[in-house]
């Protein structure tokens, strides 16, 4: 089970913890103004990499707050937090 | 029944093996008699254990084994005690039936599998991890054992714990771990499974500091104990290491005692803990090597004899053979003769045995036959004799084969360190040519192994010395890594070893920067006892290397490989092995997974790298290329007991009730559960069915008046200057134009245009509405609402609070709801001008201050009266007081719902299902420049015209219920398969108002189909049906007002 640092309570088990997905994937500004296939690229379409991953979390059974976390999916090791809206930090 | 069947046969089996079991014991008591005669160094020949060895003490514990009762000492294990009395055969193997005996002396057991009867059933269990208890009752298993058939009342719980250090395994490295980390003042959690610290020490006649091992490991655990820091865990298997070192162990803490366990204390108890820095002093495994017979009775690993002798003080056997790959079975073969076994010969593959222990050997009078092999064990039932000869490439045409006349086998084919935990906590493994196994490699964890579970010491022998400097470094750089100064001498008490600026850095640095050894003093050799004495001389001799053989080749009539096991447990042979790999498997893994090798409860511990070794030697690779099985949690089993702990019964889930339940339970109510609540389900009179029930229900609130208990529906407030862009986004349709004082139904849907909930929503004031969800999707509502509120619009001034719980709802339904409610509520304008459809208002009903809607989910005539919850009872006793109220549930709520159309979100849809579907066009606005969903409804796919609609269907026999879940087809007669589903039965009833069943479907096309004759199939019947709108009573909405 990770030990997820929320960025309002510290580190906290997973347990209390909700999935998000990737994170940075903003609602279109316009959806009328966008084909299909981009609104189905926004819809169903998501990154699965290897390695860093920038996703939502929300410390569901804490604060109830959402947050962005990078993880690396390879070795499960959170490489960074930040608060929605903050742009992704660099990491390694 | 077939089971059972073939059980009681497998039982009269094993029965009728128990009877040659006691011709045996009686040749084995023959046996002992003849060496007596021989003049045999004389041994404790009490009848009752005949095998036990002289000057064993402790109290005598009576216990029955397969129907018969023996006798056994304090201290033992089941298996100690069993060896004790000659019995050979403890089980059966799963698949062939052979007669299994004790194998190995830990969690590692491959074979003696015993059922406990008595004091409570538990299945599966090795002989050689149960301790023995006065009144034992357990029966020898046939692989599989059976679940008790009365519950478990015995209580299970769980700890979580938080340390520094966790130390896994109270053996030499171990304890010296945890000393160096304890006494500088971290904190120490110290687990190890067995029943008394020591390991490997238990087994040995070792010294350390003048003491016997037992001893001194005894000794300093106590004083690690009495550290305020350090938890020290007995009988407490760690079987799950997971990420960022959160560690599962399960502490057995009343097993041993029997019919004596204190009835308060949990049986066992899980451990959750989260460890800065975990060392572990796992230890080895031995392994055996494949040769014919290898699974006779009588056959033991070298060192679980070893600690028969030296532990228990039982002789596994009389007279042995020893076969072996290494040094390690000498010390256990000399520690047996001294106990009093014949050590008939040693049989080692290798030309050069170390030279210290051939040379002890030949004082011994014991015959080692280098280059030799064990080509066979022989025997009825159990070992006999033992076929020895020189290794094949020296061999010749068939010379030098001896038959060796022995009851006991000894193997060791080498030991393996045990890396399960290293593995499972994500770190890589590497294969060292020296030691012929598998040794922990990279992690990003903070873990490190430590002692003989590193690999310490080499040639595959574990030398006492290093395994304790090994741990004590081990333990120096945890508390580097755990943010502590370094004692520069380890003997420094506690107490002031605690640093004043002991504040933890927040990142635990990587390993990989702190684990390298230059950095850390190494001043300290006090954990580490000054004298180490191995008995058998004054010190370890030098180890020769050892050499690493997984495979007696085969010889004349073995030559198919039926009897070179190679699981155990799993009865998996080289045979079969060698068949995986010539069906053209070449991956270890998919050898498991053909075979089932390594898959039994003991997960292979002893014959892992024996299934790689064959393999590789089968494809004629390296085993280091080759690789190995990836580890997974649970190390040893765990019971579904401890797993649920106390989340059983009521405790398993939080039941939620309504202010009014004991209302409803006194009325004899049946419930149903919506998500965690109790909803009343209907409310039967005597004499009543189900059916009987719902139809009266349905037809007074049709006819007259009815009330529900509407409380569990979800309620959320939103709350701000911006609460109506809010909803305007999340409804399909408009939520900011709503009057304060009136009410919408709305429907949200995904962005992909799905519905995902619907209900009402009140406006309250300019800046308050209150919302209404479904029941079940209450709290995934709210979580919707946060999440858009947080990730995309930040900038809406909205918060969203969920006040299921602060309202009970009465729903008031019917055509005389409208005078009972004037009754209950005379200051309140009821008429239908005053109080409009779609409105609510203020009053006071029955007294108590109420918000009245003016609701209906029937179609009829109704009002939804929400009070304090506080108040709830009391208001549905005053609106059942009125006397012409006929309480109703969920299922007549069903029913009139469906009779009238109205979908039920998650019944009628299922996430595949957009408004247009349900044939709500009206509630999707025209005018919104953008809600979530919108841009989806005009994507091709849900426009196409053969969508699911959802419709009524009229089974043209109208007492034929469609059951939920029916398919529907277009032909009478069922074409061909795949037959073409045209769609499914969501909802079906039978209807008091249209005197008929009806049914709710979702079908391709369906509003075109309005008329035409489907099938459903329903058994072996085909129901003809005919396709209706989905509104099947008063479609003109003539009776919503009364």
């Amino acid at each position: 089970m990770l030990l997820i640092p929320c960025p309002w309570c510290g580190p906290r088990d997973e347990a209390e913890f909700h999935y998000g997905g990737q994170a940075h994937v903003a609602y279109p500004e316009n959806p009328a103004a966008l084909s299909d296939e981009e609104w189905a690229r926004y819809l169903f379409f998501r990154d699965n990499p290897k390695g860093l991953f920038a996703e939502r979390w929300s410390h569901t059974a804490g604060c109830r707050r959402w947050f962005n976390a990078v993880r690396d999916t390879a070795t499960n090791e959170i490489h960074a937090v930040y608060r929605v809206g903050e742009p992704r930090p660099v990491t390694a | 029944m077939s089971e059972r069947t073939g059980r009681a046969g497998q039982r009269s089996e094993r029965m009728s093996r128990a009877g040659q079991r006691s011709e045996r014991m009686s040749r084995a008591g023959q046996r002992s008699e003849r060496m007596s005669r021989a003049g045999e160094r004389s041994e404790r020949m009490s009848g009752a254990q005949p095998y036990r060895r002289e000057g064993a003490t402790g109290k005598t514990l009576r216990f029955r084994f397969d129907g018969r009762d023996y006798e056994g000492l304090e201290g033992d294990t089941l298996a100690s005690a069993l060896l004790a009395n000659g019995v050979r055969a403890v089980a059966s193997s799963i698949k062939l039936g052979r007669p299994r005996g004790v194998y190995a002396a830990g969690s590692e057991e491959p074979n003696a599998l015993v059922q406990i009867e008595e004091p409570f059933p538990e299945p599966m269990l090795q002989a050689t991890t149960v301790e023995l208890y006065d009144g034992l009752v357990a029966t020898g298993l046939p692989g599989q054992g059976r679940l008790a058939d009365r519950p478990d009342s015995a209580r299970y719980d769980a700890v979580h714990a938080h340390c520094d250090v966790l130390v896994v395994g109270a053996g030499p490295a171990g304890i010296a771990a945890a000393g160096v980390a304890a006494r500088a003042g971290a904190r120490v959690i110290l687990a190890d499974e067995r029943p008394e610290p020591g390991g490997s020490l238990l087994g040995t006649t070792e010294t350390l500091d003048g003491r016997p091992g037992r001893e001194w490991a005894a000794g300093e655990v106590a004083a690690l104990a009495a550290l305020p820091e350090v938890r020290v865990l007995r009988r407490t298997t760690v079987v799950g290491h997971y990420d960022d070192n959160y560690v599962i162990a399960v502490e057995r803490r009343t097993n041993h005692l029997g019919a004596q366990a204190p009835a308060g204390m949990a049986r066992e108890r899980v451990w959750r803990v989260r460890a800065k820095r975990v060392v572990l002093a796992t230890g080895g495994h031995e392994r055996f090597v494949a040769f014919a017979g290898n699974d006779l009775p009588g056959v033991m690993l070298a060192g679980a004899a070893r600690t028969y002798a030296n532990r228990h003080r039982v002789l596994p056997g009389r007279r042995a053979v020893v076969f072996t790959t290494n040094d390690s079975a000498y010390a256990a073969a000399l520690d047996l003769a001294d106990a009093g076994v014949e050590i008939a010969a040693i049989a080692d593959v290798r030309q050069a045995p170390g030279e210290a222990w051939a040379g002890r050997c030949a004082a011994r009078g014991i015959e080692v036959l280098t280059g030799h092999v064990v080509t066979a064990a022989k025997g009825e039932g159990e070992v006999s004799s033992v076929e020895v000869a020189p290794r094949l490439e020296t061999r010749g045409a068939g010379g030098g084969v001896r038959e060796i006349p022995a009851d006991l086998l000894l193997v060791s084919g080498g030991w393996s360190p045990v890396v399960h935990l290293f593995s499972q906590a994500g770190g890589t493994l590497r294969y060292d040519e020296e030691l012929g196994a598998f040794t922990p490699g990279e992690t990003r964890q903070a873990v490190e192994a430590a002692g003989f579970a590193r690999g310490v010491g080499g040639t595959g022998v574990r030398t006492l010395r290093a395994c304790l400097e090994d741990g004590a470094e081990a333990g120096r750089r945890a508390l580097a890594a755990a943010g502590f100064p370094v004692p520069s001498d380890s003997a420094v008490p506690s107490d002031s070893a605690l640093p004043s600026d002991s504040a933890l850095p927040s990142e635990i640095a990587a390993p990989s920067e702190i684990a390298a050894p230059s950095e850390v003093s190494v001043p300290s050799e006090i954990p580490v006892p000054s004298e180490i004495c191995v008995p058998v001389a004054e010190e370890e001799p030098a180890a020769a290397p050892a050499e690493h053989l997984w495979l007696v080749e085969a010889r004349g009539k073995d030559a198919d490989y039926r009897t070179h096991f190679v699981d155990l447990q799993r009865d998996v042979t080289v045979g079969e092995v060698l068949r995986a790999v010539g069906a053209g498997l070449t991956s270890v893994e998919h050898v498991k997974r053909y075979t089932t090798a390594g898959t039994a409860h003991d997960q292979g511990k002893t014959s892992g790298l024996l299934t790689s070794g064959i393999v590789a030697h089968a494809l004629g690779v390296d085993v280091a290329e080759l690789g190995t099985t990836t580890f997974r949690a649970p190390y040893t089993p765990v019971s579904f007991a401890a797993l649920a702990g106390r989340d059983r019964g009521p405790l398993h889930d939080p039941v939620r009730v309504t202010s009014m339940h004991e209302w409803h339970v006194a009325r004899g109510a049946l419930f149903e559960n919506v998500g965690q609540w109790k909803r009343p389900w209907f409310y039967p009179q005597p004499g009543e069915d189900m059916e009987a029930a719902v139809l009266r229900e349905c037809a007074a609130v049709r006819e007259s008046v009815g009330a529900m208990d509407a409380s569990t529906l979800g309620k959320i407030d939103v709350i701000g200057p911006d609460a109506a862009v809010f909803l305007d986004r999340l409804y399909t349709n408009m939520m900011s134009t709503l009057k304060v004082g009136s009410i919408r139904y709305g429907v949200m849907c995904r962005p992909d245009g799905m519905v995902f909930d619907d209900g009402t929503v009140i406006r309250l004031a300019d800046d308050h509405y209150l919302v209404t969800t479904t029941t079940g999707n209450a709290a995934a509502v709210l979580d919707w609402m946060e999440e858009w509120l947080q990730t995309e619009w930040p900038d809406l001034r909205v918060h969203c609070t969920s006040v299921t719980e602060q309202w009970a709802t009465v729903a008031l339904a019917g055509p005389r709801s409208r005078a009972v409610l004037a009754r209950l509520a005379p200051g309140l304008a009821a008429g239908n001008d005053s109080f409009p459809f779609m409105t609510w208002r203020d009053a006071e009903v029955a007294g108590i201050p109420a918000r009245v809607c003016r609701i209906s989910f029937s179609g009829e005539l109704a009002y939804e009266i929400n009070v304090s919850s506080w108040f709830g009872l009391a208001l549905w006793e005053a609106v059942m007081a009125s006397g012409e109220v006929t309480p109703y549930g969920t299922e007549t709520m069903h029913v009139l719902r469906a009779e009238k159309g109205f979908p039920i979100v998650g019944q009628d849809t299922d996430g595949t299902v957009t408004p247009q579907d349900l044939g709500m066009e009206w509630i999707v606005s025209k005018k919104k420049a953008d809600f979530i969903g919108k841009r989806s409804f005009t994507r091709a796919d849900t426009s196409r015209p053969d969508r699911k609609h959802l419709v009524g269907l009229l089974p043209e026999d109208p007492a034929v219920l469609l059951p939920e879940g029916a398919h529907l087809v277009e032909t009478s007669a069922p074409p061909e398969p795949p037959v073409p589903t045209l769609g499914f039965v969501t909802s079906g009833y039978r209807s008091a108002a249209l005197g008929r069943t009806f049914a709710l479907a979702l079908v391709s096309g369906g509003r075109e189909r309005i008329g035409e004759r489907l099938y459903a199939p329903v058994g072996a019947d085909l129901v003809p049906v005919t396709v209706t709108s989905h509104v099947l009573y008063d479609p003109e909405g003539a009776r919503r007002d009364g």
